[in-house]
């Protein structure tokens, strides 16, 4: 990586369009050298062919952009040498074993033979899959095999890492698990752009960039974007019932969508609004269990945002 | 180039291959029985051709003359008929391909000395057959004339063939140099035709093109492990073609073996060539490789059919397809035992085949989603 800035990824304007489609709609973005960020939206907003752009491998239609200092429209085999990539599909050899899979990308990435073991172990042991060494990869849990195609993907010390849903599909604590992988190579120094439409994903990031339908709708660190774009107060309700008492709330107009087992209210002011909440249940026969206010979650954030937009 | 990535790429295609039961298969077990069933089913001598008999005449020179056709082996009397009827039933049926007819006053004619004829009707809707029957039949009865108490039929030009190469006109002879060429051929690049496209198939390939190896490195890693199995297939091929069928190899057998190397080379990089250019489906692969090597092989090399006899546009096809040359090159040195001088066009075309097709398929390679 070229050295000089503190900037691993810049992106201005850039646009992907398949046919009449536009994937990605003029984004522009910055990612400092060294932090975690994170690119959400849902699922088709466009995050893929962001990060396919990033890693060279697909050509933008429009726009300019730079990963660690190699432009992004000439020099992608250049930025193929000090990123490491992991895709949304598992894209390691199913028929090849663990080991296997590691000593292939460790040669492809010309890992020095004097290193080599070294990385592998390093690998085997991250990713914690020390006793399945020898296993066909095809018969390992998604878990297993999203933390091995991660170590496969930083065998070579790789200064930028690109994740592409890197936790879709995984149980809880497997996603957990993974994290802490993140969290150990980022403490190395590296930078890691990571895309995920996990919401509560979202506070593990630095920063953030939230996109949709293919345009960049708001970025900043979590807590900026809580300050600067959940202007109202969010109320958690908990009741009897819960299905019950959010048609009462839709038929009153109240903004209101079902958090697990409770409610998250969207309202102007909380002080207001709790009494007259509470009112408005308890006359419909619904016992109002409790209601407080609460710091809005990224999820709150990226809602209000979409229906802004 | 890095040789360590060009090994990591050809130690792991190698493991794959291994345990996939289709592409084993396809290695060893297809051209085993491919060799085995065209080797006994094609071939172009006729033996024991089914013959009905209407024998008008029935005295002791008409069974003597029936006799005579029997005693040759290349014939096999089906039956006796009393009638020109009963040919049409025979012919039909497929119950026979010749039917002899002796007229009644045969025996009277070749003692009185006049000339003596015999009928011979041939199933022609098998005209291959046929003219090789009409042959024999010719020569049965030249034997018997010549036979024959007092016998004055003296040919004016005695003209008496000699066959060179193969002198004892066994079909096989010459077709299994040329099928081993034509198996080869589809073997070799149907199996590789698979190894890019299955990578786009599984995802694997856009972990691959995110990495920093070349296109020539994959390309070269992917064939190291093909040439490899489709070297050992031709030795296996020409090894049962001497040993088994016992066709014999007059040439040197290491021109053959170094000539099929490049001949094998050509081979996979062109199976290599459709497999980027059928991007992410196996099954439009193995398709194209199949008609682009299996047609060409079989009807345009000079396998069973001569080039010369081609009409014009269809004699310059063939220059562009590769089998012609080893087909050249295998019968050359099978039967006639040629040297490299004697081969050095087919040769040269071979290996710049071989080269341009590779250069192509590095040419082709994309590190890119498209």
């Amino acid at each position: 990586m070229k050295s000089g800035n503190d900037i691993a990824v810049k992106v201005e304007h850039l646009t992907r369009r398949f046919g009449d489609f536009v994937a990605v709609d003029d984004i522009s973005l910055e990612v400092r050298k060294g932090e975690v960020f994170g690119f959400l939206g849902p699922n088709g907003a466009g995050k893929s062919t962001t990060i396919k752009m990033l890693c060279g491998l697909l050509l933008p239609t429009a726009g300019s952009g730079s990963v660690g200092g190699y432009d992004i429209m000439t020099e992608s085999e250049e930025i193929k040498k000090h990123i490491g990539y992991m895709s949304q599909k598992f894209s390691l050899y199913e028929d090849l074993t663990v080991e296997e899979n590691i000593d292939f990308f460790s040669g492809i990435y010309s890992v020095p033979p004097q290193k080599k073991s070294e990385r592998k172990e390093w690998v085997i042991s991250m990713a914690g899959i020390g006793d399945r060494r020898k296993s066909v990869t095809k018969n390992l849990p998604q878990g297993f095999k999203q933390r091995l195609a991660l170590g496969c993907a930083v065998l070579h010390e790789p200064p930028i890492l690109f994740l592409d849903e890197p936790t879709s599909g995984v149980d809880p604590i497997s996603r957990r698990n993974f994290w802490d992988m993140i969290y150990v190579m980022s403490k190395d120094g590296a930078t890691i752009f990571v895309t995920t439409h996990y919401m509560d994903e979202a506070d593990y990031c630095d920063r953030l960039a939230m996109i949709y339908r293919g345009k960049i709708i708001a970025g900043g660190t979590p807590n900026e974007l809580r300050l600067e774009h959940m202007k109202r107060d969010v109320l958690e309700i908990e009741v009897d019932r819960t299905v019950d008492a959010i048609d009462i709330l839709y038929k009153s107009g109240v903004d209101a969508a079902i958090f697990g087992s409770r409610i998250h209210a969207t309202v102007e002011s909380a002080e207001v609004s709790a009494p007259s909440i509470t009112k408005l249940l308890e006359q419909s026969g619904i016992r109002v269990l409790n209601v407080e206010k609460i710091e809005p979650s990224l999820e709150d954030v990226f809602v209000t945002l979409i229906e802004v937009s | 180039m890095k040789l360590l990535r060009v090994k990591a790429i050809a130690k792991k295609e190698l493991i794959q291959i291994l345990r996939d039961p289709l592409s084993l298969a396809i290695a060893f077990l297809m051209p085993l029985m491919q060799l085995f069933i065209y080797g006994y089913a094609i071939t172009f001598d006729v033996n024991n051709i089914s013959t009905v008999v209407y024998d008008r005449d029935k005295s002791s020179m008409s069974r003597e003359l029936i006799s005579e056709f029997q005693a040759s082996g290349y014939f096999t009397i089906a039956a006796y008929i009393e009638g020109y009827k009963d040919i049409d039933t025979y012919f039909e049926t497929n119950r026979a391909k010749v039917a002899l007819i002796i007229p009644e006053h045969f025996s009277k004619d070749v003692k009185t000395g006049r000339p003596a004829q015999v009928g011979v009707i041939l199933d022609g809707s098998d005209s291959n057959t046929a003219t090789i029957a009409e042959g024999y039949i010719n020569a049965v009865g030249l034997l018997f004339a010549h036979r024959l108490p007092g016998a004055k039929v003296l040919p004016v030009i005695d003209v008496r063939g000699r066959v060179w190469y193969n002198p004892e006109l066994k079909s096989r002879n010459f077709i299994i140099p040329g099928l081993i060429v034509v198996i080869m051929a589809v073997i070799v690049a149907l199996l590789t035709s698979l190894t890019v496209a299955r990578e786009w198939e599984r995802g694997t390939m856009e972990q691959l093109i995110s990495t920093p190896v070349k296109p020539v490195e994959i390309v070269i890693g992917k064939l190291i492990p093909y040439f490899s199995i489709g070297f050992a297939d031709i030795l296996m091929a020409i090894g049962i073609g001497v040993f088994w069928f016992g066709v014999p190899l007059k040439g040197s057998p290491f021109l053959l073996i170094a000539l099929a190397a490049i001949f094998t080379f050509g081979g996979v990089s062109f199976g290599i060539l459709i497999s980027i250019n059928a991007r992410g489906s196996q099954a439009v692969a193995s398709q194209m490789a199949l008609l682009s090597t299996f047609l060409p092989a079989f009807l345009l090399s000079g396998f069973m059919f001569a080039i010369s006899n081609m009409p014009g546009p269809l004699q310059w096809l063939t220059y562009i397809i590769p089998a012609r040359y080893f087909v050249t090159i295998s019968k050359g040195i099978f039967l006639k035992g040629s040297t490299l001088e004697m081969l050095a066009w087919e040769a040269t075309l071979l290996t710049l085949f071989g080269a341009a097709v590779f250069i192509a398929a590095v040419k082709r390679f994309r590190k890119r989603i498209e």
